[in-house]
């Protein structure tokens, strides 16, 4: 129980409620299964084993969702024969959270090569969750072929041009975007200046104590540009969210998690749920990494996210399948 | 019979159907040449692997075909920059051909994975 108190603030210099010496030394643990929870600036840590113990009390909040990311449904290579069950075992994570989230986000490559089957089988195992709702936005696995028009089909009701859209859940406002269509040669990801203008249009008038959650699937930050791992055009479209006070960046793409927070905005990547990929730089290329399949479902993994009302920034818990 | 149209008549009429038939005989002659040239290059190989494509530069000579292969563990494609040509999604082992009948540098990318650049060079 003392070392419960050692991971709170020791220090809020800044009164925001982030002892910024103590959320480096949690980033340095997270590589060995401890779980970093800043709930309203809070820092606590927990160990991957006493997962359990994230019941309502520690978490209590208004709204809880989940990110998976990177299914990559029809991928059969040797870093992962059966991205199917991975897929099902990190529904299962889900289900098995002390309150399931109310709904789903999943940040892209859904599919391997846009298969109409592939679709289905994650459509199929998605309806094991508990949570019904799954909010969706594309990889650029998920469009390729026929530039995203069955993607769309499949799970672009209600959004504009090539598949973004916002929506609001118990006083948080979502943004799905889209940084996937016309990739240029040697380029990163793109937002475009149609979706820009939407967003801009999107953000207007809104309070800036309304809490925001963008996702999109290639990160929105320059995580590793050498590998594609950034999107060309995203400070236009970070300045329109500078004004607001908690921003969360939820994105997928580089098959690991990662943080980064810049003043009010934290960046946050989730595990694939099908294979890894390199930490940046550690490899030739950013392609599936092979660990021995004991190993497999320990780098895999889901992200459940807590909003507490006045606090201002959403609790980001990553969990791995194993 | 008027002997209107003579033997200077009929000597211009051979001989123009003599050059004509040359020129055609050239003309052949010209043709085989240039299809032994074609058969003779045999297509020329591009390896996909490791998120790049080897090699990243490949001169052919006009009326070369380009195979690309894809030997990596994850999908790729092979788009032309200007639009002169598009492959469909590679998944490993598979190919895509293209028979460059025109000289010029063909500048190409992956649309999967656009840091992945390559360029084919006609001459």
């Amino acid at each position: 129980m003392n070392d419960k108190k050692k991971d709170e603030i020791q220090f809020d210099h800044n009164h925001d409620g982030i002892d910024r010496r103590g959320f480096l030394k949690c980033m340095a643990w997270a590589g060995t299964g401890t779980l970093c929870v800043i709930q309203g600036g809070v820092l606590k840590s927990y160990s991957l084993s006493r997962l359990g113990e994230l019941d309502r009390s520690h978490m209590s909040g208004e709204l809880s969702f989940a990110q998976i990311s990177d299914s990559h449904m029809g991928f059969n290579k040797p870093a992962n024969p059966d991205v199917a069950a991975t897929l099902k075992a990190a529904v299962e994570k889900i289900n098995a959270l002390p309150k399931p989230p109310e709904f789903l986000l999943h940040t892209g490559d859904i599919s391997h090569l846009s298969k109409p089957a592939e679709f289905d089988t994650v459509d199929q195992i998605l309806k094991g969750a508990k949570s019904k709702d799954v909010f969706f936005v594309p990889g650029e696995h998920d469009v390729f072929s026929d530039n995203g028009d069955l993607y769309r089909e499949r799970y672009g009701k209600g959004t504009k041009g090539a598949g973004w859209y916002s929506f609001d859940k118990n006083g948080v406002h979502f943004i799905g975007l889209v940084n996937v269509m016309n990739l240029k040669a040697g380029g990163l990801g793109t937002l475009g200046q149609e979706q820009l203008e939407w967003l801009e249009n999107d953000l207007k008038g809104r309070p800036a104590s309304t809490p925001i959650v963008v996702f999109a699937h290639i990160p929105l930050w320059s995580v590793y540009p050498q590998w594609g791992w950034g999107t060309d055009d995203s400070e236009q479209a970070l300045a329109y969210l500078k004004r607001f006070g908690s921003v969360t960046v939820l994105n997928g793409h580089i098959h690991q998690t990662m943080q980064k927070v810049e003043g009010h905005v934290k960046f946050h990547t989730a595990a694939s749920t099908a294979f890894p990929q390199p930490a940046p730089g550690t490899a030739d290329s950013p392609g599936p990494m092979k660990v021995p399949a004991e190993k497999l479902r320990s780098v895999l993994g889901v992200t459940s996210v807590e909003f507490v009302r006045g606090k201002h920034a959403l609790a980001v818990v990553d969990s791995s399948l194993a | 019979m008027k002997r209107k149209y003579g033997i200077g008549f009929i000597a211009v009429i051979t001989a123009i159907l003599f050059v004509a038939l040359s020129k055609e005989a050239v003309h052949v002659g010209a043709t085989t040449k240039e299809s032994a040239a074609q058969s003779n290059s045999a297509p020329a190989a591009v390896k996909i692997d490791n998120f790049s494509f080897g090699p990243a530069e490949l001169t052919v000579s006009v009326g070369t075909t380009v195979q690309w292969t894809n030997r990596d563990d994850i999908p790729h494609t092979v788009v032309s920059t200007d639009g002169v040509f598009k492959s469909h999604a590679l998944d490993t082992d598979e190919s895509f051909s293209y028979k460059f009948d025109k000289t010029g540098t063909y500048p190409y990318f992956c649309s999967l994975h656009p840091k992945m650049t390559g360029k084919v060079v006609v001459q």
